[in-house]
């Protein structure tokens, strides 16, 4: 879960990192008091994706009335696919110099990842690009952790003079602070110097990992929503993972690599899939309500139910998809191939109360699902 | 990483209705099923063998090689240390939606052991005609028979297609190594395509991969000095950018861990990439 450097700044802050003084605004009116009170600002639109500057949704501000236009400029603002609700109207940081700090799980080493560049400012993956000595690395021992005297190592010759036990102090809580929230990654850039010498973080991102929300629960419900069609969310309200495609070859399958599988096969013989979805893993026992999703896709014409049951049994999947058919009563035709654990009971099923024969090989069933959805005859 | 009838297999978690299923179908294929763990039912027998308080009680009574885990997320990251603790020589955590900081702590102290993990978020291992490891449909002749293919996946169910087609073109499997779908997993697509390379029961291995991340392309740069024949499907040709496909791990962001940097890379170490899970037969009938 991403979460937008309004909600960021204050975690930044609780764990000992300057962050310049501010408050979020959502009209034009609370932008311009804003500024009132603190002077000198940035106004910066809250959206969950990086490029913001270049895309005109952060503006700096003399006065109050500057600052009111340049929120009336960014409120609204359609920024990458995300629409600007509200704008963080931040004192302006007289900057030194421009750092780049951040903590993430490297999935290569399968270990936490501290990064530091003395070159902040630009995204890191340019910075890779363009000077990838300009990047420090320290992989963790996460038994061992890392604190002041590891950071001031990895960041020794690299840093303004004077500054660098601050900017040493300040990986050692960025790395505290991501380990307490369980980040995937914690990003400051710019990390400024100042000009008398102290170390404020001017932005930040923050990725949340999805399987320890139930343990950050004050955040929780405090992240940006992923862009979701109604269907989609209809999916999430069900625990399932439905992802909306503009086919008409509608999907149910078991497992993430299976149903990226037959989607794949549906498109390699010249169909288009209508969705993703799939129920397996713990889901398996929901084919009653993802069979509802699917066909609630107006442009679904046929369906494939392409099962490889392993922990996910093929009976309780097809027993779910039966009795939503029988329920539903759909007008489309099915296809199925179903294999694997509990198969015998599942085929003799889809036999006994559908009066349809599985298909033994994927490809056949994903075949006759692109002609039904053609029109033409099985 | 390959499981052997000989291994001592604890399953923690053993008295759960999960753990009940699929111990029942191990021990009917001929997995050694040693012992089960759960600290409240210490003591007494489950499945005709003795449950323990902990893995380190199991390895005090008696001992194993291998724990399996039907535990939990959140209770996972103990588990799994327990088992470390008590010297696991390699622990398979089937699990899904491990938080990953708890994932890298349960890797830091394997390191420091020397265990093996597999997972999380595998279905398992399999080794067919001896024994399985995990909620593989390992019993299904029609999936798996004993033969001289390996088979290395990050899905189940996809794992599970490939070895079935395998089965229908005629040929058996050596291993089967399930190193999960998560983005932090012990076991890489390199480190299982190495113990294929290094069994003398196995002659040809399928690298059975999806989008996101960097392991097939990791494990193209092992398989550029391999001899024996290596095929390779990888599911999510089709997904569009930027959506998590079901699998935390599925996941493309801009270029990296697109469908076709995997095959490009895979393609130029020398391995033949298939475009569906069906043309394995045929493939492998050129190589064999």
């Amino acid at each position: 879960m991403n979460f937008e450097e309004h909600v960021a700044k204050p975690l930044l802050r609780e764990a000992g990192i300057a962050v310049p003084a501010g408050g979020v605004a959502e009209t034009v009116a609370a932008a311009r008091d804003l500024a009132a009170a603190i002077g000198p600002v940035v106004v910066k639109a809250q959206v969950p994706t990086g490029k913001r500057g270049k895309a005109g949704g952060i503006k700096v501000a003399g006065t109050p009335d500057e600052a009111a236009a340049a929120a009336a400029d960014i409120l609204g603002m359609e920024i990458a696919g995300h629409r600007v609700a509200r704008v963080l109207v931040e004192a302006r940081v007289d900057i030194a110099q421009e750092l780049y700090a951040a903590v993430l799980n490297d999935t290569v080493g399968g270990c936490p990842l501290v990064m530091f560049s003395a070159k902040g400012g630009m995204d890191i993956e340019d910075l890779a690009a363009a000077d990838p000595g300009a990047i420090r690395r320290h992989m963790v021992d996460i038994a061992e952790g890392f604190g002041t005297a590891q950071a001031e190592a990895l960041i020794a010759d690299a840093t303004p003079t004077g500054a660098t036990r601050a900017i040493a102090e300040t990986l050692a809580a960025l790395y505290a602070l991501y380990r307490a929230r369980d980040a995937e990654l914690l990003e400051i850039n710019p990390l400024a110097v100042t000009g008398d010498g102290a170390v404020i973080a001017l932005d930040c991102k923050l990725v949340l990992d999805d399987s320890a929300l139930v343990r950050q629960a004050d955040l929780a419900d405090r992240g940006a929503p992923e862009p979701a069609t109604a269907l989609e969310r209809r999916g999430q309200d069900h625990g399932l993972r439905y992802i909306e495609l503009d086919g008409d070859v509608g999907i149910l399958a078991n497992g993430a690599g299976l149903t990226m599988t037959t989607m794949d096969a549906v498109t390699h013989f010249g169909g288009r899939p209508a969705n993703f979805l799939e129920i397996g893993g713990e889901a398996y026992t929901k084919a009653v309500p993802a069979l509802g999703l699917v066909l609630a896709n107006p442009r679904v014409k046929s369906l494939v139910v392409n099962f490889c049951g392993a922990f996910a049994r093929c009976d309780v999947m097809t027993g779910g998809v039966v009795e939503a058919w029988e329920t539903l009563k759909p007008e489309i035709p099915v296809f199925f191939s179903i294999h694997g654990t509990g198969e015998d009971e599942a085929i003799a099923m889809v036999r006994a109360r559908l009066g349809l024969e599985p298909f033994d090989v994927m490809d056949e069933a994903v075949k006759a699902a692109i002609r039904a959805a053609r029109g033409e005859r099985a | 990483m390959i499981v052997r009838t000989s291994d001592r297999v604890l399953v923690q978690g053993i008295t759960g209705k999960q753990g009940t299923f699929w111990t029942e179908r191990m021990q009917d294929y001929g997995t050694n099923v040693v012992g089960g763990v759960n600290p409240k039912k210490a003591g007494t027998t489950h499945l005709g063998v003795p449950v323990h308080g902990s893995a380190r009680a199991a390895a005090n009574n008696g001992g194993f090689d291998v724990s399996v885990l039907f535990i939990p997320p959140l209770m996972a990251r103990d588990a799994a240390l327990d088992a470390i603790d008590a010297g696991a020589r390699t622990i398979v955590v089937l699990t899904e939606f491990i938080p990953v900081h708890d994932v890298m702590t349960v890797l830091s102290a394997a390191r420091a052991r020397g265990a093996c993990v597999v997972g999380p978020n595998t279905a398992g291992l399999v080794t067919p005609g001896e024994c399985f490891v995990g909620i593989m449909p390992g019993f299904n002749t029609n999936i798996f028979v004993p033969g001289r293919v390996g088979v290395v996946s990050r899905s189940g169910s996809l794992g599970t297609l490939l070895c079935l087609n395998i089965v229908q073109a005629g040929y058996g499997q050596s291993a089967f190594i399930g190193i999960g779908g998560d983005p932090v997993s012990g076991t890489s697509t390199r480190d299982a395509l190495q113990a294929l390379d290094e069994d003398h029961r196995t002659d040809a291995v399928v690298i059975v991969g999806e989008i996101g991340g960097s392991k097939e392309e990791e494990a193209a740069e092992y398989a550029a000095n391999m001899r024996k024949p290596v095929f390779a499907f990888i599911a999510g040709g089709s997904a569009p950018a930027g959506k998590k496909m079901g699998h935390a791990g599925a996941i493309v962001m801009g270029e990296r861990g697109t469908h076709a940097s995997k095959c490009a890379a895979l393609k130029a170490a020398g391995v033949t990439v298939l475009d569906l899970p069906s043309q394995i037969g045929a493939a492998l009938r050129g190589a064999l």
